[in-house]
């Protein structure tokens, strides 16, 4: 059981964590590196506003700014937000629906993996060479002429990790088509489900776009390719394309869980039904397809024509009506609902504000002829902070306090939770807010400084003094995880009291199994449905049997390490007199195909739990 | 396709009739392959002959492939059978996708 | 452990690609897996298209002076027969007739080498003939781009096709290793789907200029 492993050593605990394929810890994994690498962006953040609090700065050089700045971005969409969203998919939707894992427990861990190495690719970036400074859209004219290994490292890293969400995204889409419960029909899903349900469809169309340009971009620099080189008859604008193909879908990708989890806790804080169910459905279906036909309204000023960006204009504002049903959803589940203002119901109610904030300036810059006057100006930094920070990252947070008693089996302090709210919450709009108007003022984004005399300096005093606050914010909240963790007092089933959909159903952390007897599902928030009928737990849809369970597996970090590897040597045979450069790619990524050749010559069957194991631990998961 | 078909009880009997139905629908996979390679045979005759202009070849050869294309997905890969709902909704969104971004990279990129 | 089970053709069922929970996860996760490499192999065709008879100079080759009908036509026939007896192979499986299936799934493999044989003749022809290489244009570029993606991807299929042929050939046929038959094979008839549209795009229209 998972409380045996508390007691065992380090060694074995890491092993343990190494070989996993259990959701719950690949989920514990996903939120450590995800929070890992959320810190090391933040830090960047900070940087840069620290570099612009006053106009002529010499804090970063303009070089170190623009490594900053890319790194940020890049850092913050894949190697954060991502993974992050990732531990709570990973965490909950299994649970949600009543399954016992994934539908592919080996490759949820290769998922993983790969995210890890590619991930520690980019950062290595800071010692071993200069960091990416193209920005983290890393458009192709200016990053084919960066020299140093900068975009080189952006370029493999990102490959890395993107076959890593790839392969997340398919493990999603069958477990949840495959592996519902009994009488877990679609439309009994929890929303949560639905938004990772369409999420995982984008990714499985969105990556691929970004792979393709990934690999153009790694030929040009590193094997002579010429693709984006005018030169040689190459075209610039096809990396743009790719990367809003994948760009735009990825912005959903974060967005749409975030929404999920609100959904989630509108509902449970609330203690009502979640208003318009199918219509919320209905738009995160819309939005997953419009995402899809809207990249463009990135290239407006590329120079498509108007015919184009007059399409283009119109799809994306079209985008803002799935969009305002699901916040009037909110607010009527709201609505004569008896609220409980907890930590998570603190940050989905202001999510609802500035994420609107976001939402609307969105429509401003998708209308084309307007968007040439906002084009690389702070306001759209303030614009996608609003989406991005006021959405998926009040969503994460929200979330993170929310199944923090699922995950850990411990209660995140309330008082700790709120003060790191407070923080937070004034510190981004104090950042953010006055961004719109020093865009509109005309101070362009990605410039290392400004000059005295502009009308920015305050401006850009009070949006700093607010990073500080946000970073403030993220203490208080790790010094909640830490003081939390060593409390370690374990909470029930359902520490919140109102849960409405299975996974509440379960103990806190669950059992490894999940479900000792798949329960029968009888409706949409199928817990709430029990316990309003003074049930105890979910009917099990099913005699007491064994448990079919997957074997443990070190093959993942071998696969995805044969491709760390290989980047190196893909990266530095160019180099000058670089003679093992070539070799080293080989023997990578002959290492990885010789640890998939391996899995797949090895039977793995996995094991059974025998019924009689589950009989004497009684109390624990589903109560019959 | 799945195990729908009706149990007469007696496992000699079911297994004649699976043999022969899976016989059947071979015949009607060399059939299929017959014509992909007729279509094939067009669509090279049509570029070698000569005689006619593009603007009627290059949309009559896409043509030719896209039937290919869905005898291969229909029939090879057993995309018509029962049981394909999921694999179905995917590839016609994955084909859109791939249309989308096709139509784009032929139309608004510099040239 | 019972998908390891011996089966008999009494026991063998109907779907036995489809008959555990893996494997019907398998099943539909290759279908997706498939669903996404429609894309990606569609975003290498719009770089290609987008960057065709794109050359520096007007004395490098450009399509219609590269590509030849014979060759094409010789890769074309050996790629589609080779998805037919792919067919064969599992027509055999679901008859659980273990050796026949071996035999066609090798022939299967036999074809796949001449395809990859010829096509390493053909761009050694292109290079050495016609100074078109990968680094020589962006033509070169995305038409060695794409048409090797899809090298690749019969290569990999060879392997994971005479890796599932040797290791099982000595326990024959049960339930686990059936749906890796099936997905290979699935992939097998992918890269010729990809295959008729490249012939199509790049070799045919390419001639047609």
């Amino acid at each position: 059981m998972s409380t045996n492993a508390q007691k065992r050593g380090f060694g074995a605990t890491l092993w343990d964590y190494l070989t996993t394929v259990d959701h719950k810890k690949i989920a514990h994994l996903y939120l450590i590196a995800g929070g890992l690498f959320f810190l090391i962006g933040g830090l960047e953040a900070l940087f840069i506003r620290i570099q612009l609090l006053k106009p002529n700065n010499d804090f970063v050089s303009a070089g170190l700014f623009n490594e900053l700045l890319t790194m940020h971005g890049t850092t913050m969409i894949f190697l954060a937000a991502m993974p992050l969203v990732f531990a709570i998919m990973n965490a909950v939707m299994p649970l949600q629906i009543g399954a016992r894992d994934v539908a592919f427990p080996f490759l949820n861990s290769l998922g993983f993996w790969l995210f890890l190495f590619g991930g520690l690719f980019l950062n290595l970036s800071w010692f071993l060479d200069a960091a990416p400074n193209a920005g983290w859209t890393s458009y192709a004219s200016l990053s084919i002429a960066q020299t140093g290994h900068g975009i080189d490292f952006y370029a493999l890293g990102l490959q890395i990790a993107g076959l890593g969400t790839l392969i997340g995204g398919i493990n999603f889409l069958v477990t949840i088509i495959n592996m519902r419960a009994p009488g877990m029909t679609y439309m009994r899903m929890p929303m949560f489900t639905w938004t990772t349900f369409v999420v995982s469809a984008l990714i499985l169309f969105a990556f691929p776009p970004l792979t393709v340009g990934l690999f153009l971009m790694t030929f040009d620099r590193m094997f002579g390719a010429n693709f984006f080189d005018a030169a040689m008859g190459g075209n610039t604008i096809i990396w743009e394309h790719f990367f809003w193909i994948f760009g735009h879908p990825e912005v959903y990708i974060l967005i749409l869980p975030a929404f999920g989890i609100f959904s989630e806790i509108f509902a449970i804080f609330s203690r009502k039904r979640l208003f318009g169910y199918s219509s919320m459905v209905f738009a995160t279906v819309l939005i997953g397809f419009l995402g899809f036909m809207v990249w463009a309204h990135h290239m407006f000023t590329t120079g498509l024509g108007p015919i184009a960006n007059a399409i283009f204009a119109v799809a994306t504002m079209a985008i803002a009506v799935p969009t305002g049903i699901k916040i009037f959803n909110w607010l009527f589940t709201m609505w004569g609902g008896s609220i409980r203002f907890t930590t998570p119901m603190l940050w989905a109610v202001a999510f609802i504000p500035s994420f609107l904030m976001g939402g609307v300036t969105g429509v401003m810059l998708g209308s084309a002829a307007q968007d040439y006057q906002y084009h690389d100006t702070y306001f759209v930094v303030a614009h996608f902070h609003y989406v991005i920070v006021g959405g998926v990252v009040f969503a994460l947070f929200a979330g993170a306090h929310l199944y923090w008693p699922k995950m850990f089996g411990t209660m995140l302090n309330e008082v700790l939770g709120k003060i790191t709210f407070v923080l937070f919450f004034v510190g981004f709009h104090m950042t953010f807010f006055i961004q719109h108007f020093l865009g509109l003022w005309g101070m362009p984004r990605r410039v290392f400084t400004y000059l005295p005399g502009q009308g920015f300096e305050t401006s850009n005093v009070v949006s700093s003094i607010g990073a500080f606050l946000m970073a403030a914010g993220v203490i208080v909240l790790l010094i909640n995880v830490i003081i939390t963790s060593v409390k370690n007092e374990k909470v029930g089933n359902d520490p919140w009291g109102d849960g409405r959909t299975l996974e509440w159903a379960l103990s806190s952390p669950p059992p490894y199994y999940n479900f000792k007897q798949l329960p029968l599902v009888r409706g949409l928030d199928a817990y709430w449905i029990e316990k309003m009928e003074g049930k105890k737990g979910m009917t099990p849809a099913e005699p007491l049997g064994d448990i079919h369970m997957p074997n443990n597996s070190f093959i993942p970090f071998l696969i995805s390490l044969g491709l760390f590897i290989a980047a190196f040597g893909a990266m530095y045979h160019g180099d000058e007199g670089n003679t093992w450069g070539i070799p080293v790619l080989i023997f990578g990524l002959l290492f990885t195909l010789g640890s998939m050749f391996v899995r797949s010559i090895k039977d793995d069957h996995g094991y059974h739990i025998p019924k009689e194991e589950l009989i004497d631990d009684n109390d624990k998961g589903v109560k019959a | 396709m799945a195990n729908e078909q009706l149990n007469s009880g007696n496992p000699r009997v079911d297994i004649e009739y699976r043999r022969k139905k899976n016989a059947e629908e071979m015949k009607h996979q060399v059939i299929t392959f017959a014509l992909m390679i007729f279509l094939t045979l067009i669509a090279f005759v049509a570029v070698a002959y000569e005689g006619f202009t593009g603007w009627f070849i290059v949309p009559f050869i896409l043509l030719l492939a896209v039937v290919q294309v869905i005898f291969q997905l229909f029939y090879f890969m057993h995309m018509s059978h029962e049981g394909h709902e999921a694999p179905k909704l995917f590839m016609y969104t994955g084909v859109l996708i791939a249309f989308v971004t096709i139509l784009c990279y032929t139309t608004i990129i510099w040239w | 452990m019972h998908v390891e089970e011996k089966m008999t053709v009494e026991t063998w069922p109907a779907a036995p690609e489809k008959q555990t929970l893996d494997a019907k996860n398998k099943f539909l996760g290759f279908w997706l897996f498939l669903g996404g490499e429609t894309v990606l192999f569609a975003s290498l065709f719009a770089t290609y298209l987008a960057l065709k008879d794109s050359v520096p100079r007007s004395d490098m080759p450009l399509a219609k002076d590269l590509f030849e009908i014979p060759l094409v036509f010789a890769m074309t026939m050996i790629l589609l027969t080779s998805s037919l007896t792919s067919v064969y192979a599992m027509y055999h499986m679901k008859n659980f007739n273990f050796k026949k299936m071996q035999v066609w799934l090798g022939i299967t493999v036999i074809l796949g080498l001449a395809f990859l044989g010829l096509e390493i003749y053909e761009f050694n022809h292109y290079v050495h003939e016609f100074g078109h290489t990968f680094t020589s244009s962006a033509f070169g570029s995305a038409f060695y781009t794409l048409v090797g993606f899809h090298g690749a991807h019969v290569a990999f299929g060879l392997l994971w096709i005479t890796t599932l042929i040797i290791r099982n050939s000595k326990r024959g046929l049960n339930l686990y290793n059936a749906p890796k038959y099936y997905v290979a094979s699935l992939y097998w008839h992918f890269i010729d789907v990809v295959w008729v549209f490249i012939f199509t795009v790049v070799y045919l229209m390419g001639m047609v200029g």
